[in-house]
């Protein structure tokens, strides 16, 4: 396949927690995982992106979604969970242009979007560990995209597409990069790291059969497959599983990759992988798909409000309206 | 310092960044005209009723320093660096200097480890502190004299159900009485958190435009009142015992422990809460609110 002149020519998906960067040599697995990381940094280079695009989990947001601008952030981080491991001196190299036009394309799809370049902005955990592993030498510019607490499928998705659309706009060969555990119950005790396990026999079924999809380069699949996922192996801390939904969007919506997955271990009781996914001419086609597609961000569908303009205009001017029927509502 | 310690004080202390911003500290880099007077007047009463009180530290339990193996507590003697809020960078980029408390947080910890909780001091000198702290310790005592304790919010209802965080976050507030009283120290506790928290998704062009600052929906409005009629009528165990319905129907910011955690410390009180004011920043519900055990400063 000829190599694209434009668009995201790569897709991993990687784990934010602080362990393969701080202390690799605590556990077997956990150095695995760096293992990992190096391998796919040298994938990356090979492809010679002129970006690497950082969708994090560990960065929610609220008003909209926020996008890195600063053009060399520089602190030294400490991770508020496993602050004993130690600090993460970075300084990266943030390609404030794409960022700003990926503001623009996500306004253009009705979004609420906002570039953030402020000294001392706190990058989370995530961004830091995959940039310091995946780009240590800041060889390639990169961007960071929050995760809207609120924000569901459709609006995840859109937010995907405006990636692509900023990407195609700038003529960039971008790599986008997911950070994201599987499976994300962590231990609730502390533990030695030699003994670090999935947490459970579930959790680590589901995050092979995740593994098994997206070897065999079936993203889209694993995307529409979010919502169980979430049911199953993710611990409630926001509405769904979005990390998939934004990088299939971001990448097309197909299944026609080559995946290859790195390496796969516990990380404190979650399940992390090291993924990448590559887009080829053949792949296993739309084998899953069965939730609607999306174009444009519409906003909230004011679900609360039980009367539309229109019939609120005719009630006041005077109209009348029939009482609604005996035991109409769900009570 | 008294023989035998004492919590003089328990607070309702919310900490939306928006009211250091409205306040315009020289510590913050942004500057407001003016904005969300209802509860910075509201902390301006509770600072004034602080005044007729001694003492010595304060303890405060923040959402938004989130810990999902235990609670862990601020283990250095001094922070000074600049805290940046990741939501509102716009609004809140504050210089810290503050003073902790370690032998307190050290007994806290013991007290706590010995009661069967997971706790862990922090003693990474490169750490930042989180900007609920910062924010509610700034409104109740901007002239940053006083020494802090800071606890991190054990996220146990992420993991189980808000039922298993009360019963943790009691067992902490037993457990902080318990170290409060043995150091021979007088402190007041805050609990940082908002009562409702829905947001808003979007901000206004000028954020400290008040014509468009309004709760989210009106459920939430009443859930807050229901819960501060509790709070005026003495009734926190029923307030404690339908957190879970409070928390699940309005997103509320207690699910973080620290509003149950404060009155356990206190050991429930019977006595009517002051409420100094009622606001909503960016949608969601806030109040400033105090307990003082002693009748007569209340």
């Amino acid at each position: 396949m000829d190599t694209p002149q434009s668009g995201f020519i790569k897709g991993l998906l990687v784990p934010g927690l602080p362990q393969p960067l701080l202390a690799p040599e605590q556990n077997e697995g956990w150095m695995r995982l760096r293992r990992a990381f190096e391998a796919a940094r040298d994938e990356i280079a090979a492809a010679k992106p002129d970006l690497l695009l950082i969708y994090s989990v560990m960065w929610p947001s609220i008003i909209g979604h926020q996008i890195q601008s600063h053009p060399s952030p520089k602190w030294v981080h400490v991770d508020e969970l496993f602050h004993d491991l130690g600090s993460m001196p970075y300084e990266f190299r943030v390609d404030s242009e794409f960022s700003h036009g990926f503001e623009s394309a996500a306004r253009e799809r009705g979004l609420t979007a906002r570039c953030v370049a402020y000294d001392g902005f706190p990058i989370d955990t995530g961004s830091v560990v995959a940039l310091k592993l995946l780009n240590p030498d800041n060889a390639i510019p990169a961007s960071i995209v929050s995760s809207n607490i609120y924000a569901d499928r459709a609006e995840t998705i859109v937010l995907g597409k405006a990636a692509a659309d900023a990407v195609a706009a700038q003529g960039k060969r971008a790599v986008a990069v997911v950070v994201s555990t599987l499976s994300n119950r962590l231990f609730t005790e502390f533990i030695d790291p030699a003994d670090d396990c999935i947490h459970s026999k579930k959790d680590d079924e589901w995050n092979r059969k995740m593994l098994e999809f997206l070897a065999a380069g079936r993203l889209e699949d694993v995307a529409q497959l979010s919502r169980s996922i979430h049911e199953q192996v993710r611990v409630k801390k926001v509405v769904n599983f979005k990390p998939m939904w934004w990088l299939s969007a971001a990448m097309g919506q197909h299944n026609n990759y080559q995946g290859h997955v790195y390496d796969y271990a516990a990380l404190y009781g979650t399940g992390g992988a090291v993924v990448s996914l590559t887009p080829v001419p053949q792949g296993v086609g739309e084998k899953e798909f069965d939730e609607d597609d999306v174009e444009h961000w519409q906003g909230d569908r004011q679900v609360l409000d039980s009367e539309d303009e229109q019939t609120a205009t005719r009630r006041a001017a005077g109209a009348s309206f029939p009482a609604p029927p005996n035991g109409a509502d769900d009570s | 310092m008294s023989a035998s310690g004492e919590i003089v004080a328990g607070l309702l202390a919310p900490h939306p960044p928006h009211l250091v911003y409205a306040e315009s500290p020289e510590q913050n880099e942004p500057n407001a005209e003016c904005g969300w007077e209802n509860l910075r007047w509201g902390y301006e009463r509770l600072r004034r009723d602080l005044e007729k009180v001694e003492y010595d530290v304060i303890v405060i339990l923040s959402p938004h320093w989130q810990t999902y193996i235990g609670t862990h507590l601020l283990g250095v003697p001094k922070f000074n660096s600049l805290s940046v809020d990741p939501i509102f960078p716009n609004l809140f980029r504050f210089h810290y200097d503050l003073q902790v408390d370690t032998e307190l947080a050290q007994g806290i910890h013991d007290e706590g480890h010995d009661a069967g909780l997971v706790m862990k001091m922090m003693t990474n000198p490169d750490f930042r502190v989180d900007y609920g702290t910062i924010v509610a310790c700034h409104m109740t005592r901007p002239q940053w004299d006083k020494p802090i304790v800071g606890l991190s919010s054990c996220r146990t209802r992420s993991y189980y159900n808000t039922e298993v965080m009360q019963e943790q976050a009691i067992e902490l507030g037993r457990a902080t009485r318990r170290a409060i009283e043995k150091s021979g120290k007088r402190a007041i506790l805050l609990a940082s958190n908002s009562l409702s928290h829905r947001h808003f998704v979007g901000e206004s062009e000028l954020p400290e435009d008040m014509s468009q600052e309004h709760i989210t929906n009106h459920n939430q409005y009443l859930w807050d009142m229901e819960m501060i009629r509790k709070m005026k009528t003495g009734r926190t165990r029923e307030l404690v015992d339908i957190m879970p319905e409070f928390t699940e129907h309005t997103v509320s910011e207690a699910d973080a422990g620290s509003f149950t955690w404060m009155l356990s410390a206190l050991d429930f009180p019977t006595y009517p809460a002051e409420i100094y004011g009622y606001g909503t920043v960016i949608g969601t519900g806030n109040t400033v609110a105090s307990w003082f055990p002693s009748a007569e400063a209340r």
